[in-house]
C-alpha cells in the first residue's frame, strides 16, 4: 500500500454507479473514472484515454474477458474501444500502456475515492503511464 | 565484380501483363532484372473480366492495382504510353521520348475488338467494348437515347447487352450465327439461352447478318440487315470478337500465325530468342486464345523460362462459367462431343429453362465435358471432374438431375483444379486452412490468401465448400461467433431472444452465453432487444449495454464532445426551424456543417449541454435524428415533381413518410435511403441501402447500395411499384435484413451472404417464398406504432437526466480536457498533450 497521507474523497452514493456502469468525478483537480462491476466491487481509474486524448473512459461499456484463466474486469474506452483492466489500469491491447488507478472503498452507501496508487508502477509490476 | 543488372520490359498492362509482373516480383526475376511495364491505357491493369459492373462498382473497384504502383521499386510502370516500334536485332524499344534497350522483351499487347468492314461503323453513336473508356463513352450516349443493338451474340456480346440493358434502353443482339454463344454451347443450349435473354425483354435476332449501319446527320440510327430488316437503335456496340494486336511484332518481322498472333513456342518465346509473348497477342502453335486463364498460365511459364525452370504451355482449358443477364451459361471440356464414341446425357426442362447436358466417355467411366444453362450451380464439381479425370459415379444423371446430390458430397481428388482462372487445387486450398503458420479461417481468407476465386468468382461455392469441409472433417466448424461471450451469430442471438422473450442482457448472457460480455455484445444485443421491443435506449438496464453514442443519444466527438442531429426528414425543413438551428447553435457556440444527407450537424456540444439543447430543438418541433444509432438516419430526396421541370413523381413527399415511417428502427449497420423524382437521380438513390427512383408508371425500388470503404449501387429489387406496393416490400426487406444480417454488416455485403444474393432476396421479399411477408410487415407495423422521440422522452425523466453531468460531484463544472480553438469563424476542438487538471493549477486549454 502507498505510504502517503491518505485523503479520502466521497464523490457519491453507491446507487449513483449503475451496476456496470461508469461515473466521471472530480478529485483533488483530476477527472477521475468510477465504475461498479457485476460483482459489485467498485473501481477507479484515470478518466483521461491515451489513446485519444480525451476525458472519457467513464462512459465506456464494462465487461469481462479471459485473460490467463480468469473473467478480467475491465471498460472499453468509447473512443476507440481499448480495453483498460479496472483492477490495475493496465491496457489490455496494448502492454505499453496503463492508465493510474485509485484506491476505492465504500462507506455508507457513499463511493470515497483515495489518493493514486504507485506503489505497483514504482516496482514495474505495472506498465508505463502516460503521465510519467 | 558486381553482376550487371538485365533490363526486362513488358509492353501492355492489361491483366495479363499485370500477372507477370506480379509473378516477376514474387519468384525473384526482380532480383537479377529491372522491370519496365508500359501500358498504353492510361489506367493500370483492370478486371476486364468484370468491366460490365463498372456501371455498378465504378473503376476504381475494378482496378488490379489499386495504388498505381507496384510495391517493389525494381519495377517501374509507365501508362499512358504508346511503344512506335521495336528492334530484335539492336534489342531496343522505340518510344516518341526515345529508345530504351533490353535485354528481353515480352509482348501481352491484348487484342482489339473486331468491327466489320461495313458502311456506316464510323458514325457517332458506334462503340466496341473493350476499355472503361469505351464503357464511358456507351454510358453518356446512353443517356437519353431509347434503343440500342450489339452486333455479335457471343460472351462478350452478350455481357455488352447487358450493359445497355442496364442503362436503359430497349435492346436487341444481333448474331450471324444460328444461336447466342455459339462456341460455348450446342443448339439446344443456345435456344435455352435465348429464351432467358428474351423473357428479360431483350430482341434477339440470328442468323441475322449485319449489311450496314444506317444515320442521319452523322448518328447511328439504327442496323441495316441483309434480309432487308432494320434494327432501330441510336447507340451500337460491336462485339463480334477480337482480333490479337501483333502489328508491332509484324512490323519488326517476327513470325505471326496464319489467323493472326505472334507465333511462339511452348514456352511462349517468339522467332525472336529474347522476345516472349503471352496472352490474347500470343499464338502458342498457332492457335490464339481469348480467355484470361490461358494468359495467366502463359504468363507463369515465361517466367518459369527467365528464372530458369522448365514450365511450358501446351494448351489450355476453354472451360467458362458466367451470369449473364442474371442467367447461368457454362461450357466446359468437350462440350460438342467430338471425342470418338463420346456419349450425351441431358437434362432439359424447358419450362424452368435448364438444360445440362454431360458428355461421358464411351466406357461411362469419365466425364469429358457438358454445357449448364439455367442453373451451372454443379459447375464447380463438374469441371475438375474433367481435368482430373476422376471416375464418374454410377449414376451419373444424378449431378445434373434437380434437387439431386450436384455432385457437392463427391470428393474431389487432391490435384483437382479448383480456380481454372489462378490454377489452385483442392490440396493448395486445404493447405491454406490447414497450415501450422497463419492459416485461414474462412473461405474469403482462403480466397485472399491463395487467389482461388479472386477472378472469374465461379469456383467460389467449390471453395467455401472445401474449406467448410474441412474444418467439419476437424470437428470445427467456420467461427462466426460474436465474441468471447457468445458462441452464436448476430441472426441466431435475434432469433433466441425473439423465441425466449428475452427482455435483459442478464438473462441472454446467463442462459445462452458466458462472462459478462463486451462493447462488441453488448451493443448487439442493445440492438436486438431495441428491435423487438422498441423501449427507450436508456431504459434500465438496458443503459450501460450502449456505445456511448446511443449512452447520451449524440456522435462523440474526437475531444469527447459530441455533436447533435435534428431530424430534417427528406431534408425539407421551414425558414422558423432553420433560425431556431442557427439561434441554437449561436448560443451554444456550436461548429455547424450541413452533412451529407440533407442534415445539419452541430458540434462541440459537452454532456452537460446536450439536455439544454435538445430542449430548445424539441420545443420547437424537432426530434432525434438518430444520428448516434445504428438505425434509419436519412431518406434523402430531391424536389420531384413539385418543382423540378423533369420530376415525374413527388420525391420529397414520399422521402418524408419513408423517414418518418422508418425512424429509429435500430439495424445492424445504420441505414439510409433515397428518393429521387426522376431517372436524372439527383437525390443519388442507387448509393443508399433503399433507393427508389420515380418512373412513368410508378417508383423503381434498388436495394442493397452502400457509401463505406467498400461503395456499392443499389441494385433493382422490383419496379413500377405502387407507393402501397412499395412500403410493403420496404417493410418486408428492412426488417429481414434486421433479423438476419451480421453484427454491423451494412445491407450490400448482406444481400451478397444470402444464397442466391439478389434474386433470393427478391424471392423472399416480392414473392414472398419464405411465407414470412405478413409477419415482417407486422414487425414493422409495431415499430411504426410504438415510435417516439428519444429526446424528448430523456427530458421528462430525471432519471435518465442524471446522466448528463460533467462530474458526479460537480455537476456544472466543464471537463478542463476540453477547449477549443477557432477556424473560419467557428470553433474547432484543441487537442492537450496529457490529462489536464482543475484546482490550484490554471488548467491548460482551460474552457471558453
Amino acid at each position: 500500500m502507498t505510504t502517503s497521507t491518505t485523503t479520502w474523497t466521497p464523490v457519491c452514493r453507491l446507487a449513483d454507479v449503475e451496476v456496470e456502469g461508469g461515473v466521471a468525478a472530480l478529485v483533488e483537480g483530476r477527472a477521475v473514472a468510477v465504475f461498479r462491476t457485476w460483482a459489485d466491487e467498485v473501481f477507479a481509474l484515470s478518466n483521461y484515454d491515451p489513446f485519444s486524448r480525451a476525458s472519457v473512459l467513464s462512459r465506456g461499456i464494462v465487461g469481462s474477458r479471459t485473460s490467463g484463466g480468469e473473467a478480467v474486469p475491465y471498460v472499453a474506452s468509447p473512443m476507440h474501444k481499448q480495453a483498460f483492466d479496472l483492477r490495475s489500469g493496465r491496457c489490455l491491447d496494448d502492454e505499453t500502456v496503463g492508465v493510474p488507478t485509485y484506491d476505492t472503498r465504500v462507506e455508507d452507501g457513499v463511493v470515497l475515492v483515495g489518493p493514486e496508487r504507485t506503489t505497483q508502477r514504482e516496482t514495474g509490476q505495472e506498465p508505463g503511464t502516460e503521465d510519467e | 565484380m558486381a553482376h550487371q543488372r538485365k533490363t526486362l520490359v513488358v509492353v501492355g498492362h492489361g491483366m495479363v501483363g499485370h500477372r507477370f509482373v506480379q509473378a516477376a516480383v514474387e519468384r525473384g526475376l526482380t532480383e537479377t532484372h529491372d522491370v519496365v511495364v508500359v501500358g498504353q491505357e492510361t489506367r493500370a491493369a483492370y478486371d476486364r473480366v468484370g468491366l460490365t459492373s463498372f456501371f455498378e462498382v465504378g473503376a476504381e473497384a475494378l482496378s488490379l492495382l489499386p495504388t498505381g504502383a507496384y510495391d517493389d521499386p525494381r519495377v517501374r510502370l509507365l501508362l499512358g504510353t504508346e511503344v512506335l516500334g521495336i528492334d530484335p536485332e539492336q534489342r531496343r524499344v522505340r518510344f516518341a521520348e526515345g529508345d530504351l534497350e533490353y535485354d528481353e522483351l515480352v509482348l501481352a499487347t491484348g487484342a482489339a475488338p473486331f468491327v466489320p468492314p461495313i458502311a456506316g461503323t464510323d458514325l457517332d453513336g458506334c462503340f466496341v467494348y473493350r476499355t472503361i473508356e469505351d464503357l464511358e463513352a456507351i454510358r453518356d450516349a446512353a443517356t437519353g437515347a431509347r434503343v440500342g443493338a450489339v452486333v455479335g451474340g457471343g460472351l462478350l456480346g452478350l455481357e455488352a447487352a447487358n450493359a445497355l440493358a442496364q442503362l436503359g434502353l430497349e435492346t436487341h443482339v444481333v448474331e450471324m450465327a444460328p444461336r447466342l454463344m455459339a462456341v460455348q454451347v450446342d443448339a439446344v443450349g443456345g435456344a435455352t439461352l435465348t429464351r432467358h435473354v428474351e423473357r428479360l425483354g431483350l430482341h434477339v435476332h440470328c442468323e441475322a447478318r449485319t449489311s450496314a449501319v444506317t444515320g442521319e446527320a452523322g448518328r447511328v440510327t439504327g442496323l441495316e440487315l441483309q434480309d432487308g430488316e432494320h434494327v432501330p437503335a441510336e447507340v451500337v456496340v460491336f462485339s463480334a470478337g477480337i482480333r490479337p494486336r501483333d502489328a508491332l511484332a509484324r512490323a519488326a518481322g517476327l513470325a505471326v500465325a496464319e489467323r493472326g498472333g505472334v507465333l511462339v513456342d511452348e514456352r511462349c518465346r517468339t522467332s525472336d530468342p529474347h522476345v516472349w509473348a503471352i496472352g490474347e497477342c500470343a499464338a502458342p502453335a498457332g492457335r490464339m486464345y481469348g480467355l484470361v486463364a490461358p494468359g495467366y498460365a502463359m504468363a507463369e511459364v515465361v517466367v518459369d523460362a527467365l528464372t530458369g525452370g522448365p514450365g511450358t504451355f501446351t494448351g489450355a482449358d476453354m472451360s467458362t462459367k458466367l451470369k449473364l443477364l442474371g442467367v447461368d451459361v457454362a461450357s466446359f471440356g468437350d462440350a460438342f462431343a467430338t471425342t470418338p464414341g463420346a456419349l450425351e446425357l441431358v437434362f432439359s426442362d424447358a419450362v424452368a429453362g435448364t438444360y445440362k447436358k454431360l458428355v461421358i466417355s464411351e466406357d461411362g467411366r469419365t466425364l469429358l465435358g457438358g454445357i449448364l444453362v439455367g442453373d451451372a450451380t454443379a459447375y464447380g464439381v463438374l469441371r475438375p471432374m474433367v481435368s482430373s479425370g476422376i471416375a464418374l459415379p454410377d449414376n451419373p444423371e444424378e449431378l445434373i438431375l434437380p434437387a439431386g446430390r450436384g455432385g457437392a458430397e463427391l470428393g474431389l481428388p487432391d490435384e483437382a483444379q479448383v480456380c481454372s482462372c489462378n490454377d489452385v487445387t483442392k490440396a493448395q486450398i486445404v493447405d491454406h486452412v490447414a497450415r501450422e503458420d497463419a492459416p485461414c479461417d474462412s473461405p474469403a481468407c482462403v480466397t485472399r490468401c491463395s487467389g482461388a476465386g479472386s477472378t472469374c468468382g465461379s469456383c467460389k461455392p467449390t471453395v467455401k465448400k472445401i474449406v467448410e469441409d474441412w474444418f467439419a472433417a476437424q470437428g470445427r466448424e467456420v467461427d462466426t461467433s460474436l465474441c468471447e461471450h457468445f458462441a452464436m451469430t448476430r441472426a441466431e442471438l435475434f432469433e433466441v431472444v425473439a423465441i425466449h422473450g428475452y427482455t435483459r442482457f442478464d438473462q441472454i448472457v446467463a442462459a445462452h452465453g458466458t462472462g459478462r460480455g463486451c462493447e462488441v455484445c453488448k451493443p448487439a444485443v442493445a440492438s436486438v432487444l431495441a428491435s423487438q421491443l422498441n423501449h427507450h435506449v436508456l431504459e434500465g438496464p438496458a443503459r450501460t449495454l450502449q456505445d456511448t453514442n446511443d449512452a447520451y443519444l449524440a456522435n462523440i466527438q474526437k475531444n469527447g464532445t459530441y455533436s447533435v442531429v435534428p431530424r430534417i426528414a427528406g431534408g425539407e425543413i421551414t425558414p422558423e426551424k432553420l433560425i431556431v438551428i442557427g439561434e441554437v447553435a449561436r448560443d451554444f457556440d456550436l461548429y455547424t456543417k450541413i452533412t451529407g444527407g440533407q442534415r445539419i450537424d452541430l458540434f462541440g456540444a459537452r454532456l452537460e449541454q446536450l439536455p439544454l439543447i435538445w430542449r430548445r430543438l424539441v420545443d420547437a418541433g424537432f426530434e432525434s435524428g438518430h444520428a448516434y444509432g445504428k438505425s434509419l438516419r436519412t431518406v434523402k430526396s430531391c424536389v420531384g415533381s413539385t418543382w423540378c421541370r423533369f420530376g415525374v413523381q413527388d420525391s420529397t413527399s414520399l422521402a418524408i413518410m419513408l423517414e418518418e415511417r422508418y425512424r429509429g428502427l435500430r439495424s445492424p449497420h445504420k441505414l439510409k435511403g433515397g428518393v429521387s423524382g426522376c431517372a436524372r437521380e439527383c437525390a443519388e438513390a442507387r448509393g443508399k441501402d433503399f433507393g427508389v427512383i420515380a418512373s412513368e408508371k410508378g417508383w423503381n425500388l434498388y436495394v442493397g447500395g452502400n457509401g463505406g470503404a467498400t461503395p456499392v449501387h443499389a441494385r433493382l429489387l422490383a419496379g413500377d411499384l405502387d407507393t402501397e406496393t412499395l412500403v410493403r416490400y420496404l417493410d418486408r426487406y428492412l426488417m429481414y435484413y434486421v433479423r438476419t444480417a451480421d453484427r454491423l454488416q451494412r445491407t450490400a455485403p448482406w444481400v451478397d451472404s444470402l444464397e442466391g444474393g439478389l434474386d433470393r432476396l427478391r424471392e423472399v421479399v416480392v414473392d414472398d417464398a419464405l411465407g414470412l411477408g405478413t409477419e415482417l410487415e407486422a414487425a414493422m407495423a409495431r415499430h411504426v406504432d410504438t415510435y417516439f422521440d428519444e429526446w424528448a422522452a430523456t427530458l421528462e425523466d430525471p432519471a435518465k437526466l442524471a446522466r448528463f453531468v460533467s462530474f458526479v460531484n460537480a455537476p456544472d463544472v466543464p471537463d478542463p480536457q476540453i477547449s477549443f480553438t477557432t477556424s473560419r469563424d467557428q470553433v474547432q476542438p484543441a487537442e492537450a498533450d496529457g490529462p489536464v487538471q482543475l484546482g490550484a493549477t490554471i488548467p491548460v486549454g482551460a474552457p471558453r
